[in-house]
């Protein structure tokens, strides 16, 4: 697989030097550009400098509903805890899922796809209709419920992996807390991903590139996996840039619902449904989340879209 | 046009069929059922109780019992936990959702589309950029943000309005710009985006040259074929506001149809949880007919492709 991306990035650069334009293109997109270093700084934020902060979980009953000062840059939440850290330490699992999730639809929709795309019109036609049928599916709904069938089998794994390799018995419980939830989003969201590569894919294989191969004598899976793929690939990881905040958003509805991430875990939809709930007495615990939350979609939003016009795919719907 | 209406009804069939043994077979999967939580009931009790249910039958036998039962006696079987017929229940709450959701489609297309074309009409200008920036507003604040901010900003402020509750008939007005908003956004920008693609076309140059006005150029010319992406939205878009609005039910306790979908989980509720579902699914293959009806009539060049 390694062997085949390196075939691709190399023809990107040097063969046509698409990605070259589409980078000259988006550098010239201003919005885009602040959203991008927006999102490196809320990432950096995060994941690194979050564990130089005070421990998010930390209860200090003296202390609530404290405002901004120096030492708690956002004020404290109803149990005295850091409300800045908390908002980090939240963001890391928000984040994860739309990273997570994204990767687990890139990964079915562009093998659904492709393979929809190069199979014979009946097949495709099949395959098809079952994207359709998805489609028709109450998301949310369904998400909740695979995510309650997974879980059983991942708190199995995970206690086995303490048992055998004696892994950090927190860290894996904490993991295989939110694992169920990215997977069950990313399981159920590659559908328009999958319409987008198979599209591609009948696109591609017209092309004389292809017919040369066939008349070489490769076999389909080789056309398939060197020839096809690496060449959807690009226009996938484009457009699921776009899906990240979209999945980003179903975390924090799932958690507002209370069938999110669960403690100690945190994210920053049950930042927002706790600070909903001191509204009155403290807004600043619903409204500064909210905006960390909002302003981190709209980066995601303009990023993708700057990324899209940047290289020209379209959402193709047949 | 009737052909075509007709077989579009049996594939939607397929379709809801389809997604009842999706539904089906993943409510099976989860862990527990109805009668795990009740730590009260003796056990043997419970497993009369499962028999009186069918929840001890064969799998299989369970999984064409419910077709069955809805296409023999029209049956969709009873909520185990509330002990109430599902369609009941459904019919009950259904009013709610459906007057909310058609509020919020009203507000979403009222606001949507005078933005959408004016945008186009007026692309890369302020006005385009302004108006796209609000649009991306209202995609990335969620309901549950703006859903609190308007109860503590508006509904505290005007006596008139309350913070939550359904009694009188302007308690929908919060509730549905809550839900209507993200809607309105996304239609706001496939507008913009449909207008632009034919406000680029030979003809609409040519009419331009031959000294069409602009209002007339715009909404004789243009309006019709750059609404059709808005169009086919509407109609998947609808489905999903009537049914998809649990969180903005639950922010302005509302007695909608959201409650159930939530609770009927948590509760391994498993015929409410596959009646809801089916009746999203058949929700959404009606509005989904309608849109592509309503593109049909919008598009001619459509119109001919169904018929042959």
């Amino acid at each position: 697989m390694s062997n085949e991306q390196n075939t691709a990035n190399d023809e990107v650069v040097k063969g046509t030097s698409l990605g070259r334009d589409a980078w000259l293109r988006l550098r010239k997109n201003s919005i885009a550009m602040i959203s991008s270093f927006f999102l490196i700084l809320i990432i950096f934020l995060c994941f690194v400098f979050a564990w130089f902060c005070e421990n998010p979980n930390t209860i200090n009953l003296t202390n609530k509903f404290a405002s901004p000062s120096a030492q708690h840059w956002f004020g404290t939440d109803q149990l005295g805890r850091d409300l800045f850290s908390r908002i980090l330490y939240g963001g890391q699992i928000s984040l994860l899922v739309g990273f997570v999730a994204t990767a687990v639809s890139l990964i079915i929709g562009i093998s659904y796809g492709a393979a929809s795309g190069y199979a014979g019109p009946k097949t495709d036609a099949v395959m098809m209709r079952i994207v359709d049928i998805l489609y028709a599916i109450p998301f949310l709904v369904l998400v909740i419920i695979l995510k309650v069938v997974i879980a059983n089998p991942i708190d199995i794994a995970a206690g086995w992996t303490v048992v055998n390799f004696g892994w950090n018995k927190e860290l894996v419980m904490r993991s295989a807390n939110i694992l169920p939830l990215f997977i069950a989003i990313g399981a159920l969201g590659w559908l328009t991903l999958a319409r987008i590569t198979r599209a591609q894919v009948i696109s591609i294989k017209n092309q004389e590139y292809i017919e040369a191969a066939v008349s070489l004598g490769l076999s389909r899976r080789r056309i398939l996996f060197r020839h096809i793929i690496p060449n959807t690939i690009g226009p996938a990881i484009v457009y699921a840039s776009l899906t990240i905040p979209g999945f980003i958003l179903y975390e924090a509805a799932l958690s507002y619902l209370g069938m999110g991430v669960e403690a100690p875990n945190s994210s920053w939809g049950i930042l927002i449904k706790e600070g909903a709930n001191f509204l009155e007495t403290q807004p600043s615990l619903l409204v500064i989340p909210g905006l960390v939350f909002s302003l981190t979609l709209f980066a995601l939003n303009f990023l993708g879209d700057g990324l899209r016009d940047a290289f020209d795919v379209r959402t193709s719907k047949d | 046009m009737l052909r075509y209406i007709t077989s579009r009804l049996l594939q939607g069939l397929l379709v809801l069929f389809a997604l009842y043994t999706i539904t089906f077979f993943l409510v099976k999967a989860m862990p527990g059922d109805a009668f795990t939580g009740e730590k009260n009931i003796p056990e043997d009790i419970k497993h009369q109780m499962r028999e009186q249910s069918g929840l001890n039958d064969p799998l299989f036998i369970q999984y064409l019992n419910y077709p069955k039962n809805i296409l023999l006696h029209g049956d969709f079987n009873y909520s185990i936990k509330k002990r109430r017929p599902v369609a009941d229940l459904i019919a009950q709450s259904f009013p709610a959702s459906l007057i909310l959701g058609l509020v919020a489609l009203v507000f979403a297309i009222a606001i949507s589309i005078p933005i959408g074309v004016i945008s186009a009409v007026r692309k890369n200008t302020w006005v385009d950029y302004s108006g796209m920036a609000i649009a991306m507003i209202g995609i990335c604040i969620p309901a549950f943000v703006v859903g609190p901010l308007l109860q503590i900003g508006i509904a505290t402020r005007i006596p008139s309005l309350k913070i939550a509750g359904w009694d009188s008939p302007v308690d929908v007005l919060l509730p549905a710009i809550t839900l209507g908003l993200a809607t309105a956004a996304y239609l706001a920008r496939l507008t913009r985006g449909g207008m632009l693609e034919i406000l680029s076309q030979d003809y609409i140059r040519t009419a331009h040259a031959k000294g069409v006005p602009l209002p007339r150029l715009i909404i004789v010319h243009t309006l019709r074929g750059g609404l059709i992406p808005s169009v086919a939205f509407i109609g998947p878009a609808f489905a999903a506001l009537i049914s998809g609005s649990f969180i903005v039910e639950s922010i302005f306790q509302i007695p909608g149809m959201g409650q159930h979908f939530v609770t009927a989980i948590f509760d391994r509720d498993e015929f409410l949880i596959i009646g809801l579902a089916l009746f999203y699914g058949f929700l959404v293959v009606v509005m989904n007919l309608a849109s592509d009806l309503m593109v049909g009539l919008l598009n001619p060049r459509v119109r001919i492709a169904e018929q042959s």
